[in-house]
């Protein structure tokens, strides 16, 4: 399977290029709701699974797009390591290749760092169906663009990405989350202002008038974090990973999510409807239906930008709109990437 | 043996330039040109055409739309401190030299953001900051005299990478001149962007993707307890190893850094540091963070050391002492100029497991070569920075540096690594992209020049090869007949 998977798998690419013929690239679904609709034949990256190459030691791992992500993280946990920006998974079946096309990231990134910043290489398949690898298995490497990065979070629509290699972290030893009744401004400040000192935080949530904070770290360090910051603590339970797969209430009704991302010291959005705000203020989740031109003319005020994340009507355009001279620089990358136009056309915007 | 430019083409960029307004400091006599004719890879020198000073990104803009309309090739330099070459001049082109715009607009200590122009220094930006307790946390070893635009244009390394990343995870937003003359806006003040993460594609595209005009860094929080360590181990091995107990315990040190016996006798003989007769290698391991997290690495680390069997450990009890320690490790490269005048630094990255036969086969090859090398290496990411010392005056001595470098670099690709950790490709390292990556791979690059770039008129020639100048040298590298590590994709 693994010898002949990726020569397969560009023989199909040059026979639906030469076709202008679209095909959808597929982990395991789960995030099938994330984007503008699919379409074409469908390409399924499940099979191609398992690590190629983990070395603990050296904090780095290579694994094929379509190992499911719970048998990763298991693998590094094995380790007492892990993937730094806690990755949400939307479903039992999610691939690491899902994972780094769709570029999401959970909880802990504004403290540790987005997908991209922990991907190191990628072997990818083009829209002419070449098997191309780009970047590397080491830390640090700057020969060549940074074509890897480049297809974190590209959504498929520049290259099929056959395997992934990233740095991992070790797992912190110990874990605690603090309580603050606060409202969304002063919640926020007080996030912006620990973000600030030497504490190890690695979440935060607001919502209701409450602030939870989850600290990581050494031992020592979260006990001395604790008596500096104060508030309440309590027992989280489940409460990081149901954010971070969207299983809390507050993501259940049956209203279309909105995705803020800003500037994390933005003032609060005005709005009736209910909100969730993470990564210490950089991301404000608002369920509701609201007017997107209106939302996204606020964020874009604020330094932001907005994005209809799960359900309401798509032809708004689920990602904000581009500049003029992104835009140009968007449909040059896929033509030069996609000359065919077949890779997850229109998944992301009309290219 | 710089071309002379085309009369005409030369005095209509001129007149170009002149008509910029306001106008800006435009350079074309020969004597003007003249310090302006190499950045920090020394070897190799041209005088540009012209150059062009601008004081706004108003001025940018007009100077790529001039030489875009008369097909003149753009060269941006910020502080001309790289060393692969980057910034060379092109001999019919325009250097465009930014160290003029370098205010710093912003330090926002609530969002630990500082928005700065490209030619501002990269210490001074963490001088900004200081009084905030925040830094900026990347720190290339030139960060006295290196500007921002230069560190994202190369994206630059430093030795706190392993804890603080790259210039690339320290960025919030650029704003690059493409070549059409366009403002293209990547990353944002939110943690992300909507499209194509454009940030890090400009980030380490060496000027050949846009002219930087704006910085958005990230700040960090200054730690509250830094603990700096230095130990002599009898064997390059054994301290390898200590590095990966080191990180195979959890710990994640803000610095980690190994020195040869070269180095270290050299150092020696400069600084009297006073170690030990026989070690064969030393380790430099800083830890930092908040108080409790700093002290329980120290003793972790400590008793690590001891168990991987350093002969010696040595903690600084003071500031005077950890600047002390440092003074080793950065100093040196001073060290090592006392063996020899002139050195050549290699920076390639391998995995780390691979740093003893590594470093046994460059000396295999430093006997072969009859040329001494000392190896500094940053060992918590598996940098390697050979020096190889020659004799400037002594005919080929250079070349053959030169061509023992190239085998160095060919040697960390064999193992898996790469030709570039942090110095870039510039034009030093154009043979050795032959090696690294197979002819589809820098089509792709082209690709994505052309895309910022339609007409190839940013920084021609350098950081991605040509196809044909690959097939000129032989092409992809080939070993007895086979790819190296045939069984493993190529990255």
């Amino acid at each position: 399977m693994s010898d002949t998977f990726i020569p397969a798998l560009c023989e199909r690419v040059r026979d639906h290029a030469a076709r202008k013929s679209a095909l959808r690239i597929r982990g395991g679904g789960s995030k099938d709701f994330y984007g503008q609709a699919a379409r074409g034949e469908s390409v399924d990256m499940a099979p191609y699974a398992g690590i190629v190459a983990y070395e603990p030691k050296e904090l780095v791992v290579t694994v094929r797009a379509g190992t499911p992500l719970v048998a990763l993280e298991s693998a590094l946990a094995a380790q007492r390591q892990m993937l730094p920006f806690e990755p949400p998974h939307f479903g039992e079946g999610a691939t690491i290749g899902g994972a780094v096309a769709s570029g999401l990231s959970g909880p802990r990134r504004p403290y540790a760092g987005s997908v991209r910043d922990f991907v190191l290489g990628t072997r990818v398949v083009n829209g002419k169906g070449e098997d191309l690898a780009f970047g590397g298995r080491v830390i640090k490497n700057v020969a060549g663009y940074d074509v890897s990065r480049l297809m974190t979070g590209a959504l498929g629509t520049l290259g099929v990405i056959t395997e992934i290699s990233f740095k991992v972290l070790p797992r912190p030893a110990a874990e605690a989350t603090l309580a603050f009744d606060l409202d969304e401004e002063k919640a926020t400040e007080k996030a912006n202002r620990w973000a600030g000192q030497p504490l190890p935080l690695s979440a935060t949530a607001w919502q209701d008038g409450k602030l939870r904070v989850r600290l990581s770290g050494a031992a020592t360090a979260v006990v001395a974090a604790k008596a500096k910051m104060g508030g309440e603590e309590i027992d989280a339970g489940d409460y990081w990973r149901d954010l971070r797969e969207q299983r809390l209430a507050f993501f259940s009704a049956a209203r279309p999510l909105w995705r803020l991302s800003l500037p994390q010291t933005a003032a609060p959005i005005k709005s009736a409807h209910p909100q969730l705000v993470e990564w210490g203020g950089g991301v404000r989740w608002l369920s509701g239906d609201v007017d997107a031109s209106t939302i996204r003319a606020t964020a874009e005020r604020l330094g932001g930008h907005a994005t209809l994340f799960r359900g309401g009507d798509k032809s708004v355009g689920v990602f904000h709109p581009l500049q003029p001279a992104l835009l140009k620089v968007h449909r040059r990358l896929k033509d030069a990437f996609d000359p065919s136009g077949i890779l997850n056309p229109g998944r992301m915007y009309d290219f | 043996m710089s071309a002379v430019a085309k009369p005409d083409v030369r005095s209509q960029a001129l007149a170009a330039l002149r008509a910029i307004r306001p106008a800006m400091s435009v350079i074309a006599d020969v004597e003007g040109l003249k310090p302006f004719e190499t950045d920090a890879f020394i070897a190799h020198r041209e005088t540009p055409m012209l150059a062009a000073l601008p004081d706004n990104e108003e001025q940018v803009r007009e100077v790529v739309k001039a030489c875009r309309a008369l097909g003149v090739p753009v060269v941006s330099r910020g502080a001309g401190t790289g060393i692969s070459g980057g910034a060379i001049p092109h001999p019919e082109g325009v250097l465009l030299v930014l160290s003029r715009m370098k205010r710093i607009d912003e330090v926002n200590a609530l969002a630990r953001t500082a928005t700065v122009q490209p030619g501002v220094r990269n210490l001074q930006v963490s001088e900004a900051a200081a009084h905030l307790e925040l830094f900026y946390a990347p720190d290339p070893s030139s960060q006295s005299i290196c500007s921002i635009g230069g560190n994202v244009a190369e994206n630059s390394g430093g030795v706190h990478c392993l804890k603080y990343g790259l210039t690339t995870h320290n960025l919030l937003a650029v704003r690059a001149i493409d070549a059409d003359g366009d403002v293209v806006d990547a990353g944002s003040l939110a943690l992300d962007a909507p499209g194509y993460d454009l940030l890090a594609l400009l980030t380490g595209s060496e000027g050949n993707l846009g002219v930087i005009t704006r910085v958005t860094v990230r700040l960090v929080a200054l730690p509250e307890r830094t603990e700096t360590l230095l130990a002599a181990f009898p064997s390059v091995r054994q301290a390898a190893e200590a590095v990966g107990e080191i990180i195979g315990a959890g710990i994640i040190p803000a610095a980690l850094e190994m020195m040869d016996r070269i180095v270290i006798e050299a150092c020696e003989r400069f600084m009297a540091m006073g170690f030990p007769k026989g070690a064969e290698a030393l380790l430099l391991a800083e830890v930092d963070g908040g108080r409790e997290e700093a002290g329980e690495a120290l003793d972790a680390v400590q008793a690590i050391l001891a168990r991987c069997g350093a002969s010696e450990v040595r903690v600084a009890a003071t500031v005077a002492e950890r600047d002390r320690l440092w003074k080793a490790r950065k100093g040196a490269f001073t060290a090592l100029a006392t063996i020899m005048p002139d050195y050549y630094t290699i920076d390639g990255t391998i995995p780390r497991r691979c740093l003893p036969d590594v470093l046994e086969e460059i000396g295999r090859l430093s006997i072969e070569y009859g040329m001494i090398v000392g190896n500094v290496f940053h060992a918590g990411d598996g940098n390697i920075h050979p020096c190889i010392f020659y004799d400037a005056n002594k005919p080929g001595e250079l070349e053959r540096s030169e061509e023992f470098g190239g085998r160095i670099l060919e040697l960390c690709v064999e193992v898996g690594g790469t030709i570039t950790g942090e110095h870039g490709v510039g034009i030093e390292k154009l043979r050795q992209m032959c090696v690294q990556f197979r002819a589809p791979e820098l089509a792709a690059f082209h690709d994505v020049k052309r895309a910022f770039d339609p007409d190839g008129i940013l920084n021609p020639g350098k950081a991605v090869p040509t196809l044909k100048r690959c097939a000129e040298w032989g092409g992809t590298h080939m070993r007895a007949g086979r790819m190296p590590h045939a069984d493993i994709p190529r990255f």
